[in-house]
């Protein structure tokens, strides 16, 4: 029992003195020197801490009906309203919501949807990554072809699919309290490839390691190797892959919502935002579309340009 | 070569199957088909009758065999929310995104190659640095932003080119065609842009690569020790030689197309497929949907078999290494 509790001891070290180096030198150092990632980061940081105090930050509540007066309604940005003489920063919409309350509201449900979407993605890509890498065998065939027929077809087509199954299976009276769930579903499920392929070629790479034959020797568990020797080894690629992921699932929630296949028009996203924006723009309120937008954008475009300076600092081919 | 294609036709005719098999349990599974067929004023014994007239108390494998042979001949039943047959519906939505999905596939290949290849020659020209800035923001751009922006530009605020439907079409037997009318034509434009703009920036910067890479190969710096003149070598030599990666891309795009093609549709209240299929969504309209799934997957696997197979028949270095490979 103490030979077996020695080994992972002694390989255990290396691993934080590892990470504590790359914290301190190489990739604090390169985040530094990419002024990209720097703002990008910065505008992350940003709407994120923004949308989780949204309560807080928030003008009003645009979930209270109490609140709102529908005199308020089509108020220019910055322009006292006719009737009221109240000035709202950002104008508000058809019904007297402020446009920047509803932003930062609908923006917590992009990123809950978003940040729950990537995480089961991540859960089933890299469980049967591993599974199909460390196991092998008819198993990794099974899986490994599912993958296969699933990447034939584009995500969102996938994830519209499996939200209509899902609509189709809920009762009706479920269907808009359910939406969220089901959406995070659909996209996580149609997003968990990807995590799969780079899991298993990792897998099969650190397998044939030394590492993982002196644990195999020893006598561990498959289950006790797969997760404390080769997953902390697989984390590097999978954290890339999440963070572009993170920004193709917001896309994608933001499109399914804008399609009216998502975010229900009583818990707006920004997709839905967008929508409820895009039919206004015909009449000239241009800002309850645009901002919305100008946000959606911005967020994506900075998780993306995140997610690829990520990716080169992480590589250490590039190093 | 031969053992390779009936592979590859066999693995494609396996995704059919499971497709096959995803849109027959949504079929009997989602929802009761009995209830949705029969009205408020049923039986038991009407019930009973018409589960047994679609064969529903058959076994499984039965009922799926009976599936995949009306699926063949095209049958998918009835709509849920028109209540009239699923095929007929779908052929008279399908010319409207062919057109336009072949509009934007022209689209997006002769702009990607066309400024992939000025990128790549006047590569530090300002005029090839400001595509380079745009393309980037036209990759993160979503579909249905740009749709919208487009519509806001050159609808709202200029009143050019209209902003939803497809114009006055033309029918020509059962295909009914846009670009015989001015209208037409007009109605075309802003959502081909939006659907094409994407693939057209993945295009134009794998040509732009490519075209670097060949640029700096030593049969460029022969052509040009030759003599030859530079659109000579630009074109007849360092293109045709980027063609290869460019034409699997493009084939494996056009399935993204037709995907994207919903978006599209949605945005501009296109009358094709695409917006059908949300629509059925939306309403859970099953049958519809189904057929939506396999006519789809026979046009992704059917084009990714053709990508496949072109491949071979392109690249005469890949045809000489299988071809004696395979007949061994």
């Amino acid at each position: 029992m103490t030979d077996m509790a020695d080994k992972p001891a002694a390989a255990a070290p290396a691993r934080p003195g590892r990470l504590r180096a790359a914290w301190r030198s190489d990739f604090l150092y390169s985040f530094r020197r990419s002024p990209i990632a720097v703002v990008s980061f910065c505008v992350v940081v940003v709407l994120v801490l923004a949308a989780l105090l949204a309560p807080l930050i928030a003008p009003h509540d645009p979930f209270d009906p109490g609140t709102l007066k529908l005199m308020n309604g089509f108020t220019p940005p910055m322009t006292p309203n006719a009737f009221t003489g109240d000035s709202f920063w950002l104008g508000t919409d058809d019904q007297g919501r402020d446009v920047f309350s509803t932003i930062l509201y609908g923006m917590r449900i992009s990123l809950f949807v978003g940040f729950s979407a990537v995480l089961l993605a991540m859960l089933i890509g890299v469980t049967l990554g591993l599974l199909s890498g460390y196991v092998g065998g008819w198993l990794e065939t099974l899986i490994m072809r599912i993958a296969d027929v699933q990447l034939t077809f584009p995500a969102i087509l996938v994830a519209m699919l499996i939200f209509g199954i899902a609509k189709g299976i809920t009762p009706p009276e479920y269907r808009d309290q359910m939406a969220i769930w089901v959406l995070i579903l659909a996209i996580g499920l149609s997003d968990w490839v990807q995590f799969a392929r780079v899991v298993r070629g990792a897998t099969l790479v650190e397998q044939s390691r030394e590492y993982v034959q002196a644990a195999r020797l020893i006598g561990r568990s498959g289950p006790a190797i797969m997760l404390r020797h080769i997953l902390p080894n697989v984390l590097n690629p999978v954290l890339v892959i999440a963070t572009i992921s993170l920004a193709l699932a917001i896309i994608a929630e933001a499109t399914l919502s804008f399609l009216g296949v998502g975010a229900p028009p009583t818990k707006p996203s920004l997709g839905t935002l967008i929508r409820i924006g895009q039919e206004y723009m015909f009449s000239g309120e241009w800002w309850i579309l645009l901002f919305p937008a100008g946000t959606l954008l911005a967020l994506a475009l900075s998780i993306n340009l995140l997610g690829d300076w990520l990716r080169d600092a992480l590589n250490p081919r590039l190093r | 070569m031969l053992a390779y294609v009936l592979r590859r036709v066999f693995q494609s005719l396996l995704v059919l199957l499971v497709v096959g098999l995803v849109a027959f349990a949504m079929f009997r599974y989602v929802g009761d088909p009995v209830e949705n067929m029969l009205g408020q004023e049923r039986t038991q014994a009407d019930i009973e009758r018409l589960r047994q007239q679609l064969g529903l108390d058959q076994p499984f494998p039965v009922q799926y065999l009976r599936f995949l042979e009306q699926a063949v001949q095209g049958n998918f039943g009835l709509s849920y929310r028109q209540g009239r047959p699923v095929s007929e519906i779908l052929v008279e939505r399908l010319p409207a995104t062919l057109e336009l999905a072949f509009v934007s596939g022209v689209l997006a290949l002769g702009g990607g190659i066309g400024l992939g290849v000025f990128t790549a020659i006047r590569r530090r020209g300002w005029a090839a640095n400001a595509i380079m800035t745009l393309s980037l923001i036209g990759v993160s751009l979503p579909t249905f932003l740009i749709g919208i922006l487009l519509i806001y530009l050159f609808s709202v605020e200029l009143g050019w080119l209209p902003s939803f439907g497809r114009g006055d079409v033309v029918d020509l037997g059962w295909w009914s065609t846009g670009f015989l009318t001015a209208s037409g034509l007009k109605a075309l434009i802003l959502p081909a842009i939006t659907l094409g703009l994407y693939q057209m920036t993945l295009i134009m910067r794998l040509v732009r690569t490519e075209m670097l890479e060949v640029l700096r190969a030593d049969y460029i710096r022969f052509a040009r020790a030759r003599g030859l003149r530079e659109r000579a070598i630009n074109f007849r030599h360092a293109l045709k030689n980027t063609m290869v990666p460019v034409i699997t891309i493009t084939g494996l795009q056009i399935g993204s197309i037709i995907a994207f093609a919903i978006i599209t549709e949605t945005v501009f209240q296109w009358p094709g497929v695409g917006l059908l299929f949300i629509n059925a969504i939306q309403f859970v309209d099953i049958p519809v949907m189904a057929a939506y799934l396999m006519l789809i997957s026979v046009m992704f696997v059917g084009i990714n078999l053709i990508v496949d197979l072109l491949y071979y028949a392109i690249d005469p270095r890949l045809r000489v290494d299988r071809g004696t490979g395979g007949s061994e």
